[in-house]
């Protein structure tokens, strides 16, 4: 299976052949056929032919705008294709994240992939083969339906046979997709829903060219970034002579505060930039705030009020009302790969530029907007990167070697971020404050419930603007940020997941959205769920302590949809919930939600213990059980759930961004750390598959779950009630002492 | 003439002997595996042996490792052709983006070649400096553990 290809190679595929009148036909029927809804991303790029070509050699070539971000996507699509197509799965070449070649998907995020491409991907095969069986149909003189088809080869009743890339039936693929073609039943496919090695895997163990950071193309320079010391550092001097005559160093970019270099080698870039560095003078405002202090900043800011739920009980007469604030800091995507491009300008004018971006289109046309130019001169090519967990630096580094590409036509620049660069500057998840409320009755039920949610932007994604990349507040004409907008339902931003899924008496949710920053933040995996279903598991955890009623049974009070129940039972079973053993130190918890209201259900069990004496949480481990719907890519699904545990866990236990005079101080992985292999508690995951049901997004499901399974537990391993992300071993201790 | 030998190959790397050994392997040599990750000793991503040692190329200068055996992913096995460890990688799939695998990988060879047959613990113990984002620690440990009994 290859994964990206050539412009070239898929013209070279694209072979011509009339359209048959019986398939206008065909289609016709279907679009006067009523309620024929394309699914997914079918339904904006509704042409087969965008979605995929016969290619001669006996290949289809399947071109989607959806990105591998080490998730696993292209395989679960090339299997439904395959199975869709009657085609084995090595026949299946991908095309991924291209502007020019692959319908535009938007964003790969906000675990939309499977719901928006899985579904296209798996309708529009299905169509492509009912074309090409009716182009077979008419070659051999039978009836479509007498067809039988076996890995592309057609054959007829009379044993007489041809293939897909015989027909090469590319031309007929120009129509509309009706939405009428069947699907396969569940027990005909051979790959959907059954376990498949990842496709990209054998080329990533064995250093075989996948990544961004492989691409060398000829006559390829090194570039770097001078980043400023701080967010509104304007810069006053800067003299390039001497680095200028340095041997190797090719380009010094200069445009108001934002200075570039372009060199021969990797290493001089770098010195040139350390160079640089120290000559230049700058001018930094001051600025407050601290980690500390970042909440209160939250609570002083100007919002915007957005009433999302107001359902309260107006009849409830409460006895007793209870309160609670939860935070979360300011969080990093902090990929291990720091953010890399490669641009080069081409002598038509064209900026090509392979980006590891999750949003090609948008981003593409923000950076036209940036260089001046029409958006048809920025060609972005996606290759995988680094995991990214969100809006990083992947964008910014785009613009970076779009702009220094510009200062050596012909000559392709490559930007990697160092580390220093990647923690200052990417865009952070932003830190957010929760007060929930609940009115009780005498027993401790929940009679009326409330949530007010305090957060900045958790969406400054490229969207086609220039002001939302880095580099371009620096220009000397410089693009102003655009003043960031939360996003509505159905899914949400600040407040996804804010509207809790049990059923109370009387709720009431409010986002005060803030439009400012304390720091530049944006999209990371779950955007406000993290800290709103923190928030709202650990409260339910609390009212049943109060209620003194078992948290499972205080949550199934409330909670009226089957397939919550089913999960939040799967994971109390696994963990072994009725039957478990407190032993002294150690606690056990659970956290539940269905992601966004409307994706995965997620419920995570877990058993920690606690050192009284230093503080020191230690996850002994954890039970998660899923609900994704239709399961295409059962280890995939399993693998997100998992890693989503383990990176809630870090993002609980010991992230924080932090910051002082100056600015962010969070510099590299010792003043940033992360959960290491031996902190890796054993995690066990299971799903609840539900076949013919809609894929549900699962990317994003386990990380408020399992921030709230560790408060909970924590709290029953040691009676510390912690609200206040991350629980570092000095607020367990001082949770003790209060 | 100071020489680089790379997965059994010499390389002529006269003049670069104060660069870091990573850019070279990877620039120079064109070699894929070792990864720039932090370029501080911090991450592992870069990982590279040293007549047998896991060193970290990216604070290692070229003129440090002139005419010792150096091996990377490369040199463990290929696509067509990938050794134990890198196939129980494979059936295990043992990762995410699999930015991080290459130093995990080169520190579990120096592992296993140490100790062929190490417990559970003593894999984290020694993957304990190698930084992965994704969470796939657990399915990176079991792949250790898979390479070790089925070597």
């Amino acid at each position: 299976m290859t994964i990206n290809a050539t412009r070239r190679d898929v013209i070279k595929g694209a072979g011509a052949l009339a359209v048959s009148f019986d398939l206008v036909a065909d289609a016709a029927r279907a679009a006067d056929a009523p309620g024929q809804k394309l699914p997914g991303d079918l339904a904006t790029s509704p042409k087969v032919s965008s979605w995929l070509r016969v290619e001669a050699g006996g290949k289809i070539r399947l071109l989607v705008g959806k990105v591998e971000l080490g998730q696993g996507v292209l395989t679960a699509v090339a299997q439904l294709c395959a199975d869709e197509l009657d085609v084995d799965l090595a026949r299946v070449a991908i095309t991924s994240g291209d502007t020019r070649l692959v319908p535009d998907e938007g964003v790969t995020a906000g675990s939309f992939s499977m719901p928006n491409c899985g579904s296209a991907v798996r309708q529009v095969s299905a169509e492509a083969r009912q074309i090409l069986l009716g182009l077979a149909a008419k070659q051999l003189g039978v009836a479509r339906d007498a067809l039988t088809v076996a890995d592309g080869t057609v054959k007829a009743p009379d044993g007489k046979s041809t293939t897909y890339w015989d027909i090469v039936a590319n031309d007929a693929f120009e129509v509309q997709a009706t939405g009428a073609a069947p699907l396969k039943p569940r027990d005909a496919r051979r790959y959907a829903g059954r376990h498949v090695p990842r496709l990209d895997i054998p080329f990533k163990v064995t250093g075989t060219n996948i990544f961004i950071q492989d691409f060398r193309p000829e006559g390829m320079l090194h570039g770097r970034v001078l980043r400023p010391p701080a967010y509104d550092a304007k810069l006053v001097s800067l003299d390039t002579t001497s680095v200028e005559k340095t041997a190797g160093v090719v380009k010094i970019v200069r445009d108001g505060s934002f200075v570039g270099v372009i060199a021969e080698r990797e290493e001089l870039a770098l010195d040139a930039i350390a160079e640089l560095r120290a000559l230049a003078r700058w001018d930094v405002p001051a600025t407050g705030e601290t980690q500390d202090t970042v909440h209160d900043w939250l609570l002083r800011q100007k919002t915007q009020d957005i009433l999302i739920k107001n359902e309260p009980n107006k009849a409830a007469k409460p006895a007793a009302t209870v309160e609670a604030i939860y935070k979360r800091p300011y969080h990093m995507h902090a990929s291990i790969g720091p953010s890399t491009a490669i641009a080069v300008l081409d002598a038509d004018g064209v900026t090509h530029v392979r980006t590891h971006s999750q949003s090609v289109f948008e981003t593409g046309a923000a950076i036209a907007e940036m260089l001046g130019v029409d958006k048809a001169k920025v060609h972005c090519i996606h290759m995988q990167g680094s995991g990214c967990y969100g809006h990083n630096g992947a964008d910014d580094a785009a613009a970076d070697a779009a702009l220094l590409a510009q200062a050596t036509p012909g000559r392709p620049v490559r930007i990697q971020w160092t580390r220093n660069d990647e923690h200052k500057w990417e865009p952070y998840g932003s830190a957010m404050l929760i007060k929930t409320v609940a009115a009780l009755d005498d027993k401790g039920d929940i009679v009326d419930w409330s949530h007010d949610l305090w957060s900045t932007s958790h969406g400054t994604r490229p969207g086609a603007r220039a002001g939302n990349l880095l580099a371009a507040h620096y220009l000397e004409k410089p693009f102003e940020l655009p003043t960031p907008v939360n996003g509505g339902p159905p899914n949400y931003a600040a407040d996804r997941n804010a509207i809790a899924i049990y059923a109370f008496p009387g709720q009431k949710v409010t986002t005060h959205f803030i439009t400012s920053f304390a720091a530049r933040a944006s999209s990371t995996r779950g955007l406000g769920a993290y800290a709103n279903v923190f928030a709202i598991e650990s409260f339910m955890d609390e009212l049943a302590a109060r209620a003194k009623v078992d948290p499972i049974e205080y949550r199934l009070r409330y909670l009226k949809d089957e397939r919550a129940r089913a999960i939040l039972q799967k994971a109390a079973d696994m963990f072994g919930w009725k039957d478990f053993k407190r032993a002294p130190g150690r606690g056990r918890g659970i956290g539940f939600a269905r992601y966004k209201g409307l994706a995965a259900f997620c419920a995570v069990a877990m058993e920690v213990e606690v050192d009284r004496g230093t503080g020191k949480v230690r996850v002994i481990r954890v039970s998660a059980a899923n609900d994704a719907g239709e399961v295409v890519a059962p280890d995939g699904v399993k693998n997100q759930i998992e890693g989503g545990v383990v990176q809630s866990l870090s993002w609980s236990l010991k992230e924080a961004v932090r910051f002082g005079p100056g600015g962010v101080r969070s510099a590299d992985w010792t003043s940033y750390p992360i959960l290491t292999f031996s902190e890796v508690p054993p995690i066990d995951v299971e799903l609840i598959d539900r076949p013919g049901t809609p894929f549900l997004g699962t990317g994003e499901a386990s990380q408020g779950p399992t921030g709230a399974a560790l408060a909970n537990a924590i709290f029953e391993a040691c009676g510390a009630r912690l609200r206040d992300i991350p629980f570092t071993p000095a607020k367990v201790k001082a949770a003790l002492q209060a | 003439m100071p020489a680089l030998k790379v997965n059994g190959r010499t390389h002529d790397v006269d003049g670069l002997e104060n660069s870091p050994l990573l850019f070279v392997l990877r620039n120079d040599l064109k070699l894929n595996g070792p990864k720039f990750g932090c370029g501080l000793a911090q991450c592992g991503a870069c990982t590279v042996l040293v007549d047998g040692q896991p060193v970290r190329s990216c604070v290692t200068q070229v003129g440090a490792v002139v005419d010792q055996e150096i091996t990377t992913l490369e040199g463990l096995g290929s696509l067509e052709k990938p050794d134990k460890l890198q196939r129980a990688f494979i059936d295990e799939q043992a990762m995410q983006c699999g930015y991080c695998v290459n130093g995990v990988i080169m520190r579990a060879r120096a592992l296993l070649d140490q100790n062929p047959h190490p417990t559970e613990g003593e894999v984290r113990l020694a993957l304990d400096g190698n930084l992965c984002r994704c969470g796939a620690q657990n399915r990176m440990v079991r792949a250790v553990l898979r390479a070790a009994r089925e070597a």
